[in-house]
Parts: structure tokens; sequence; C-alpha cells
């Protein structure tokens, strides 16, 4: 058994707000440079160097890459081994947001009720997911949610017949009609398999995945290669004005499911795909 | 076509613009986003006095991060403008010419657009940071209590934008996709 302080816990997320905020992945970084060589439509290749000004901007001024500073979503992989004390886990991780949104000068983006919509003025509650894993450490990941992309997401109960087909229209239909709506570039998270819940979450795993990082079964990494050419073939493109660059990579998450189901989720996310990680 | 435009849009500018034009804006705007709209069309509804000239404004659908000291403005990109879709047509009525933000508007904005004269900017998505360098003032005029969805008076510089809808209802985001897609699909 190993004893961690969620004050600890509270001070990481903290940081990690602020960080994931102000700094793009590299992989993301490198992604964006890479689909500038390629692009072919002029507007779309300024839109692409704009974007890369402004990250570079963001990171160098440590300011934040978007004004939508997003929900915060934090995920831990808890260790079976931890035990947390002094206070709770939950209060803790709301701390840390809380501090780190202020400390930051994050935008608050949360409201207390969806209907009464009074904003918490502090980025609280944080979305909190949590998962039990081997051993004594806690991963803790940092994913700062807008909703301009979060808006355009979508999940559909596929049948069974609905088949591979199904899911690749799916994903293709979900891409078109969010159009220029969630900033493109994108990057499309999409979960298969499990239940409506589940598959939700899978497309949202999805996403942070890092963007070198193909899925390990070949048949789903060919899916992934395949649904990225279909969807830059669409012509979106950046910000909508036409190109080839509307999606910078696709990441797939399955699971397995029942007999008489085939649910797929699309999370979306744009060019600002944002998490930080860190491990105590 | 690249065209520098001073503020405030008067109609006959708003005529001259025209979808694809690259845009810089200089002058005067004003910041709103869903809850500001929500309350600038209930002051029309009751009759009451709205907290800015609407007569050939510019509004900036935006939601800016607080500014730190010494910082004008802080991050301070363009929200999805779909949800101002209920709003706007409303505004546009009243005399306002231009709007700025990301994504397609409705069919009932295009048309309160060609009735009415008005033109819709897109600026950059995701691009905060960059965008907030050609803010060179922000003052908060009316709904302070809406924290970052209050309305703010902006004076920008050669803001970088993209006509997308002009006020003849052509739509870049429908004609410029078509140009590079394939037959796949």
């Amino acid at each position: 058994m190993r004893e961690i302080d969620v004050g600890l816990v509270s001070k990481t997320i903290e940081k990690l707000c602020i960080e994931a905020n102000c700094a793009l992945p590299c992989d993301v970084k490198k992604s964006i440079l890479d689909f500038t060589e390629t692009e072919v439509s002029p507007i779309a290749k300024q839109i692409l160097k704009d974007i890369k000004e402004n990250f570079e901007i963001a990171e160098k001024e440590n300011m934040p890459i978007c004004q939508d500073t997003g929900m915060a979503l934090v995920f831990l992989k808890i260790g079976q081994d931890v035990h947390f004390v002094g206070g709770s886990l939950n209060d803790a991780v709301n701390e840390g947001v809380r501090k780190g949104y202020k400390k930051g000068y994050l935008r608050k983006s949360v409201v207390s009720d969806p209907i009464e919509r009074i904003n918490t003025n502090d980025n609280t509650p944080a979305m909190i997911y949590t998962e039990i894993v081997d051993g004594k450490n806690v991963e803790i990941t940092v994913a700062p949610k807008g909703f301009g992309s979060e808006n355009m997401s979508a999940v559909k109960m596929l049948k069974p017949s609905d088949s591979l087909e199904g899911v690749v229209n799916f994903v293709l239909e979900t891409v078109e009609k969010a159009g220029a709506n969630p900033c493109p570039p994108i990057v499309v998270g999409v979960g298969i398999g499990g239940t409506f819940d589940k598959v939700t979450l899978l497309s949202k795993k999805a996403l942070i995945r890092p963007l070198n990082k193909r899925n390990p079964n070949p048949f789903y990494k060919n899916l992934e290669d395949e649904l990225l050419l279909k969807i830059n073939n669409l012509g979106i493109g950046p910000q909508g004005l036409g190109g080839k660059t509307t999606a910078l990579c696709v990441n797939i998450e399955t699971l397995p499911t029942h007999i008489a189901g085939l649910p797929c989720a699309v999370n979306i996310n744009c060019h600002v795909t944002r998490h930080k990680t860190e491990v105590i | 076509m690249q065209k520098y435009i001073n503020l405030p849009l008067t109609k006959d500018k708003v005529l001259a613009l025209k979808a694809g034009d690259r845009v810089y804006l200089t002058g005067e705007i004003f910041t709103a986003r869903d809850a500001a709209h929500k309350r600038l069309c209930e002051s029309i509804e009751k009759g009451e006095k709205l907290p800015f000239d609407i007569n050939n404004a510019t509004i900036f659908f935006v939601g800016p991060t607080p500014a730190k000291e010494g910082q004008i403005i802080g991050s301070a990109g363009p929200t999805t403008s779909y949800r101002m879709d209920s709003y706007s047509p409303i505004l546009l009525k009243h005399g306002l010419s231009g709007m700025i933000g990301k994504g397609d508007r409705s069919a009932a904005v295009v048309e309160a657009m060609k009735n009415f004269g008005g033109v819709y900017f897109a600026a950059i998505g995701g691009a905060g940071a960059l965008i907030s360098k050609c803010i060179k003032k922000s003052e908060v005029i009316a709904y302070s209590d809406l924290g970052t969805e209050a309305i703010r008076r902006l004076y920008v510089e050669n803001m970088p934008l993209f006509v997308v809808i002009d006020s003849l209802g052509n739509n870049l985001y429908k004609t410029a996709r078509k140009d590079f897609k394939e037959s796949d699909f």
C-alpha cells in the first residue's frame, strides 16, 4: 500500500491545466506542419501557417492557444495499491482545476446547471474519469475540451448488418455535417463496440492517444488510414474554406459488444487537441 | 481580393464586399455571444435602449480569456456562429451590418443579410493568441455579470478575416469545398 496525499494530486492538476492550455503537444504540432507541406489550396496553406504562428505565440507568451480553454477533463488511472490521504480525491481534483484556471488566466466556461446556466466562475466542476489499474502510481491526464468541436460529436446505435460500411458512412456523415464548425483541421476519435455509454468514452479516449501512435490491431490501423483519406477527400479543408486538410488524424478504439449491437461514436476535437499527462 | 476596410460598416461598404475577399478590418467592434445575444433581443422586444448603437455596427462572436497584468485582452478567437442564428436576424433588422465568427449560418440569417444588408466574416477558429494581437483597446460596456460573455467595445487594427457570406447570399463554405472534393464519397 502506498499513501498519496491528495494535495499532490491537486498541485499536479493545477500545473497540468495551465501547461495543457498554453503548449500544444509535439505530435499535434508536427502533424500541422506536415499537412502545411502537402496542402494544395493556397488559402488553406496560409490558414495552417497562421495556426502555427498562433501556437508559437501561445507557447512563447504562456497564453492560451484558444480562448475556449474548455471544460477540464481529468483522467485518473489509479494503481490499486494506492491509498489517498489528506481529504477527498474529488475535492482535490476540483481544487487543482480552480487554482489552475485562476493562476493561468484561463477562461471560466462552466455553468452550474444546463438549463439555468449560471457561470460557476472557477471552471469547476471538472469532468473526472477514474480507472483502477495495477500498481502503486497515479497517472493524471488533463485534457481541456472545447465545445465548438464537442457539439459536433455524435453517437449511433448501428445494427450488426450495417457492418463496417455503416461505421465508415457514419463517421463521414458526422464530419461532413460538422463542416467548418469544429475548427478544422480536426482530430477524429472513433469508438466502436461496448455499450451506449462506453462507446462514447472510447471515442473520447481515442482523442487522447498521440497522433503518431496507430491502433495496434492492423485491421483498425488500416481503417484509421482509410477514414483519414476519405475525410480529407471531402474538400472541407482548414476552417471549412476548402482544401485537403480537413482532419489531422483518425484514432479508433474498440471494445467487445453484444450480439445485437454495433455502437459507434464520433468525438471531434479541433486542431487545438490539448492534453498533458504526469505520473505521481 | 484583398481589402482594407475602416469601420463602421456603412451599407455601401457592405454591398462592396464579396464572398472570398480577404479583409483587414480597422475600427470599433462589439463582442457578444450566446448570453449577451439573448439579452440584446429581450431588450429589443421590450423596446429598451441597447447598450451600444447597433446601426452599422459589427459584432464579434467571442468570449476572451482574462487579460493578464499589462495585457489588453487574453486569447480572443471566434466562437461557433450557428448558436447565434436565432438572434442575428433580429439584430440585422435593427441595423447590424457585420458579424465575425466561424462556421455556417442558417437560411434565415442569410435571408436577413440579403434583406437588410449584412455581411458575415470568418476569423480563424482556435487562433485566439494570434487574433488578440490586433486588438488595441478593450472595455466592458454592458452585462459585466456575464464574465467572459459580457459585451466589450474593442478597437481592432487590420483584423484578418475572410468574407464567407456576402449580402447577396454567396457562401464560400458551400462553394469552396466543391473545388477540393474527390468523387469517392
